[in-house]
């Protein structure tokens, strides 16, 4: 299934044959290390720039969410899917280059499955993410506060099942850091030469019926 | 281009969170993801209260209550969403958003009530999951993680189930 550097790779770019260093599944930010002055200062600018961005966007309204949902605003997946697409050409160049490592959450299918689909039922309900939830309020939404709260209780009540649910539906289907051209038995190359262009036809394709 | 539902195109947004999330890879080592915060902000009230207790789940060995890069870019999120706001003059001052007004009156604390629910189903569901719209959404999916594409999925799929039982049933 797996193909890695084969013969091919002389006429493939090699922005898109670089193999996984070896220790790169291991994610440093789980290790639950302090993180340094610096890096808490990054963090903040990189909140800074993405409560503002959605903000700008749009996404942070009840009315928008609510409405992709109802299916009569689009504006969520243009901008989930731009980022998407945006970030996947640069975090896979990037990588290519050396310069970053992925870090791809482990795939639990049974978890993955209940955990999205109570996540959608809670998003519908609330009208904000996570995320979004704190722009909300700082543009002036005061029942974000309310969502807040029930986050970090839902949190909280996970955090006292988690030892049951680690022995139980965790171990359903748990396939490890796996990523779409490995389920496909594809090249990574080959994937993204696909998958990158049906994204952007995607885009196209909603800009033209969904303006 | 008709007008948007935001002060900024969707397109130009998505792109500099693309950006944002590239710059992220690069000088910080970590993907955008938000959701984790609030359980660590959780993990800190439980030590308050209940020391020990907090201190030996599961969840919080592995996911240390403390102030680290993430609860960072959460604050960070809300200075930035105020930043926006203002500088747009769209800030709000509302307790109940105005579809929900439309649809169940405007009784604030039917709201906040259903709010509180949803939020503590969303947190439940994003940790079992292992991520929200952005851990999973926009950086597991970026990332090509088989994971993000099947939570996604389920976002997708439950949220408009739900959202049609709210507004059309």
């Amino acid at each position: 299934m797996n193909t890695p550097a084969n013969p091919l790779s002389e006429i493939v770019p090699p922005v898109l044959v670089i193999p996984s260093p070896a220790d790169e599944q291991n994610d440093p930010y789980e290790a639950g290390k302090p993180d340094s002055p610096r890096q808490l200062v990054l963090g903040l600018l990189f909140g800074v720039g993405l409560g503002f961005l959605l903000q700008k966007g749009g996404v942070a309204k009840y009315e928008v969410l609510m409405g992709q949902f109802l299916l009569t605003d689009f504006t969520v997946i243009k901008v989930m899917l731009t980022a998407i697409c945006v970030g996947m050409i640069g975090v896979f160049s990037l990588r290519a280059l050396g310069l970053v490592e992925l870090h791809v959450k482990p795939a639990r299918y049974a978890a993955n499955i209940a955990g999205g689909l109570l996540f959608g039922v809670g998003l519908a309900l609330l009208g904000y993410c996570p995320g979004t939830g704190v722009v909300a309020l700082g543009q002036g939404n005061y029942d974000a506060i309310a969502g807040i709260l029930g986050l970090m209780a839902g949190s909280y009540v996970y955090a006292e099942t988690s030892g049951y649910l680690s022995s139980t539906i965790q171990k359903i289907g748990n396939r490890g850091g796996i990523m779409l051209p490995d389920l496909l038995g594809m090249r990574l190359a080959v994937f993204l030469a696909l998958f990158v262009p049906l994204q952007v036809l995607g885009l196209l394709v909603m800009a033209q019926r969904a303006p | 281009m008709p007008a948007e539902s935001g002060a900024w195109s969707p397109y130009l947004v998505g792109l500099l969170i693309g950006l944002l999330s590239m710059a992220t890879f690069y000088f910080s080592n970590k993907p955008l993801s938000v959701s984790t915060a609030y359980a660590r902000l959780a993990g800190m009230v439980g030590n308050l209260f209940a020391r020990v207790h907090t201190e030996n789940l599961k969840f919080y060995q592995d996911t240390k209550p403390n102030v680290e890069w993430g609860m960072m870019l959460v604050f960070g999120m809300f200075i930035g969403a105020i930043i926006a706001a203002v500088s747009g003059g769209e800030i709000t001052f509302a307790w109940v958003p105005a579809l929900w007004d439309s649809r169940f009156g405007s009784d604030v604390s039917l709201r906040l009530g259903l709010a509180f629910l949803g939020g503590v189903i969303l947190a439940y569901g994003a940790r079992l999951a292992g991520g929200c719209t952005s851990g999973h959404g926009i950086s597991g999916a970026l990332q090509l993680s088989v994971s993000s594409w099947i939570a996604l999925a389920c976002f997708f799929v439950a949220a408009v189930a739900t959202a049609h039982l709210l507004y059309q049933l």
